[in-house]
């Protein structure tokens, strides 16, 4: 018989520790399909966040840093530049990249620095057990926003792929999102694109990834992918906001 | 050999093979597995289409999707 | 022979740490340390190597763990509020056991403090400074000829021992300028270690640079690792130079610039008939407890001098173990000792203890 899918070989065969239904491991999927059809498992190397990917050291076959919290394109970037053909990614949340990494991830960008980024958007701190994030929506309940978040106290949500689409190192910037089979096919196409644009020496590139939290959402795992097409797309556009070719549509 | 391949060991029964199967037909076993979640399963081989939707969408990288 | 130059401090370590095989920097601007990677700018490039300004002293230091963690030779240098901004990837580097040189110009504090040199951030730099149970190796040079030595040795020490080393310097050693001699390097093969992410290639396993131990029984484990190693440093790696303790009533204890101050007092006290010697660690991380303890057997009094109100004379506390008093005298805010003022200390102390 024919093989219509296989578990990338860039993965470690092992169970992950994500709870059920949670889209890191979906991301986890595409970033290994990247690298297993590129052929560069043996000269990546990941950084893995702090959060709920905190161990995808775990679960990537191929070299790998753990970094402190917020500070993985730093990271990258010093094993970039050591590395000059080493195939460099960072794979980090919402509250690893757009709270407390918010300069890191900005001047990596800026520096058109060569690395890929997968950016996992919950919209929810996950690991620490379902904090408000920088991501969350207006109104959404946290265990720290109990009664939604307001606008008045804590301002908008980040929206990182335009923010960092308006910086000229930044290559390729895409948001995605892990919520059915049509939008995982087009965050398969942008995470590979993401590494082409690495492989080129185009630049910086990053893919935000709207993602479920299930068990902090306080919902079932296909609830969550409902809501997210219903609440998270809205508020954060899906598409391809700077690419390589892009010239003077992007930003 | 079956068109869907389940490492079951690995399942978290999460469903979300079975909600997007084109032709439902993966279900939840009765049974619980190792680590004590209802494993998917490929309840009607014969309807089954090979498409790989269930393998591209599971989260823990269970499924192998073959074409005869 | 090698030629005898005129150097900057700062530039010699610069220079020196080119020489040792360091050809990565990530650096962030501050004074008064900014002729290190002003240096770097121009010099790294010329050697195939990389210099970059950071956004900031965090962004730096974890430049440096991703650099390490590749298995290259790499440094960064600040001065105290950077060196404060560093301490969380300090720790993350010495739970990682990566090899790297930390250059710490001391600066005045606490807060913004002064730009003037001060020897306030002694704590932070021996007694660990970021969080968790670990020790850095840390040179305390007093002249410019040993900041070049010690830095070409601090990078073999980081990677005997995979251990973050710093040199802990502060504004007039880093701005004086003495003629040195660096020593010509040996053509020496750098080979990457072997626990270096590099790349998996040629079927070799996967590794990791990583300082999370989920499981209390592996952390314990890494926590005995990471002290063995430093215990075996302070059996291996004491530096400490002693002048006239053999005859000395009064012993003046200092490390770096109150060190180079302290030999002048020294000799002005000895002309004046008393009897003074100096111990001067020049690592100050290890201790040289053993050192001290020596010398109480025979001294009347110890007199710690530093550039603070009063940090490595607790380590000197302990060295002497109850044997021998030890007195303190400080000037913090970024005020240099006076030999006078030291000598003023001693006699009071001579005084006191030997007129007993």
């Amino acid at each position: 018989m024919k093989q219509v899918y296989a578990v990338p070989k860039a993965l470690q065969p092992r169970a992950t520790h994500y709870c059920p239904g949670c889209t890191h491991g979906i991301a986890h999927k595409l970033v290994a399909e990247a690298i297993d059809e590129l052929g560069v498992r043996d000269r990546t190397v990941g950084v893995a966040p702090v959060g709920c990917a905190v161990f995808a050291y775990d679960y990537f076959d191929c070299d790998f840093q753990q970094a402190s919290h917020g500070r993985a394109p730093a990271v990258a970037t010093g094993i970039r530049r050591a590395l000059p053909d080493a195939v460099v990614f960072a794979y980090q949340g919402d509250g690893d990249l757009a709270s407390i990494g918010a300069a890191e991830i900005v001047h990596a960008a800026m520096r058109g620095e060569r690395i890929t980024v997968i950016f996992i958007n919950n919209a929810i701190y996950g690991m620490t057990g379902g904090q408000m994030a920088p991501t969350t929506l207006v109104g959404q309940k946290t265990t720290t926003s109990p009664a939604g978040r307001k606008l008045e106290h804590a301002g908008s949500p980040i929206r990182i792929a335009e923010m960092l689409s308006t910086i000229p190192g930044a290559a390729y910037v895409a948001r995605v999102a892990l919520s059915s089979p049509a939008h995982v096919a087009r965050a398969k196409r942008a995470i590979r694109k993401a590494f082409d644009t690495q492989l080129a020496g185009a630049g910086f590139s990053l893919v935000e990834c709207l993602s479920t939290c299930p068990t902090n959402w306080g919902m079932a795992p296909i609830e969550a992918m409902t809501w997210l097409e219903e609440n998270m797309i809205p508020y954060y556009p899906l598409g391809e906001f700077r690419t390589p070719e892009g010239g003077a549509s992007n930003g | 050999m079956s068109k869907v391949v389940f490492d079951e060991a690995k399942c978290k029964g999460c469903g979300v093979c079975v909600h997007f199967c084109p032709k439902k037909v993966i279900q939840m076993a009765d049974r619980i597995n190792a680590k004590g979640y209802h494993p998917a399963y490929l309840a009607n081989e014969g309807d089954c289409i090979s498409c790989g939707t269930c393998g591209r969408m599971c989260p823990d990288a269970v499924i192998e999707v073959f074409k005869p | 022979m090698a030629e005898r130059k005129l150097f900057k401090g700062n530039e010699a370590v610069a220079e020196a740490a080119v020489r040792a095989g360091c050809r990565f920097f990530f650096g962030y601007p501050i004074t008064p340390q900014n002729e290190i990677p002003e240096y770097m700018s121009r010099r790294l490039p010329e050697v195939g190597g990389v210099f970059l300004q950071a956004e900031s002293e965090v962004a730096a230091i974890n430049m440096v763990y991703g650099a390490a963690g590749a298995g290259v030779r790499v440094m960064t240098s600040s001065s105290s509020p950077g060196i404060s901004l560093k301490q969380e990837g300090i720790s993350y580097i010495a739970g990682a056991e990566l090899p790297c040189l930390i250059v710490n110009m001391v600066r005045g504090g606490p807060g913004l403090g002064g730009i003037q040199p001060a020897q306030s951030d002694y704590f932070q730099a021996v007694k660990g400074g970021g969080h968790g149970d670990y020790h850095c190796i840390v040179f305390a040079p007093a002249s410019v000829q040993e900041m070049v030595d010690l830095t070409m040795h601090a990078f073999d020490v980081a990677e005997k021992y995979r251990m973050p080393v710093m040199m802990l310097g502060d504004g007039v050693l880093g701005q004086m300028m003495e003629p040195v001699v660096f020593p010509d390097p040996a053509p020496r093969d750098l080979p990457t270690p072997d626990w270096a992410t590099n790349g998996a290639r040629d079927g070799r396993a996967t590794r990791l640079i990583n300082s999370i131990y989920i499981k209390p029984d592996d952390l314990l484990r890494h926590n005995h690792k990471l002290q063995a190693k430093f215990k075996q440093a302070q059996v291996d790696e004491v530096r400490c130079e002693t002048v006239n303790t053999e005859d000395a009533d009064i012993v003046l204890v200092a490390y770096g610039t109150s060190a180079r101050v302290c030999r002048s007092a020294m000799d002005r006290a000895r002309s004046e008939g008393l009897r003074v010697g100096l111990v001067r660690p020049i690592t100050v991380s290890p201790f040289p407890y053993q050192v001290i303890a020596d010398v109480a057997r025979t001294a009347r009094a110890f007199l710690a001098v530093e550039m603070s109100m009063g940090q490595m004379v607790e380590d000197v506390k302990l060295g002497a173990l109850g044997a021998a008093p030890v007195h303190f005298y400080g000037t913090p805010g970024g005020i240099v000792p006076t030999a006078a003022a030291i000598v003023e200390e001693a006699r009071k102390i001579a005084k006191a203890e030997v007129g007993k």
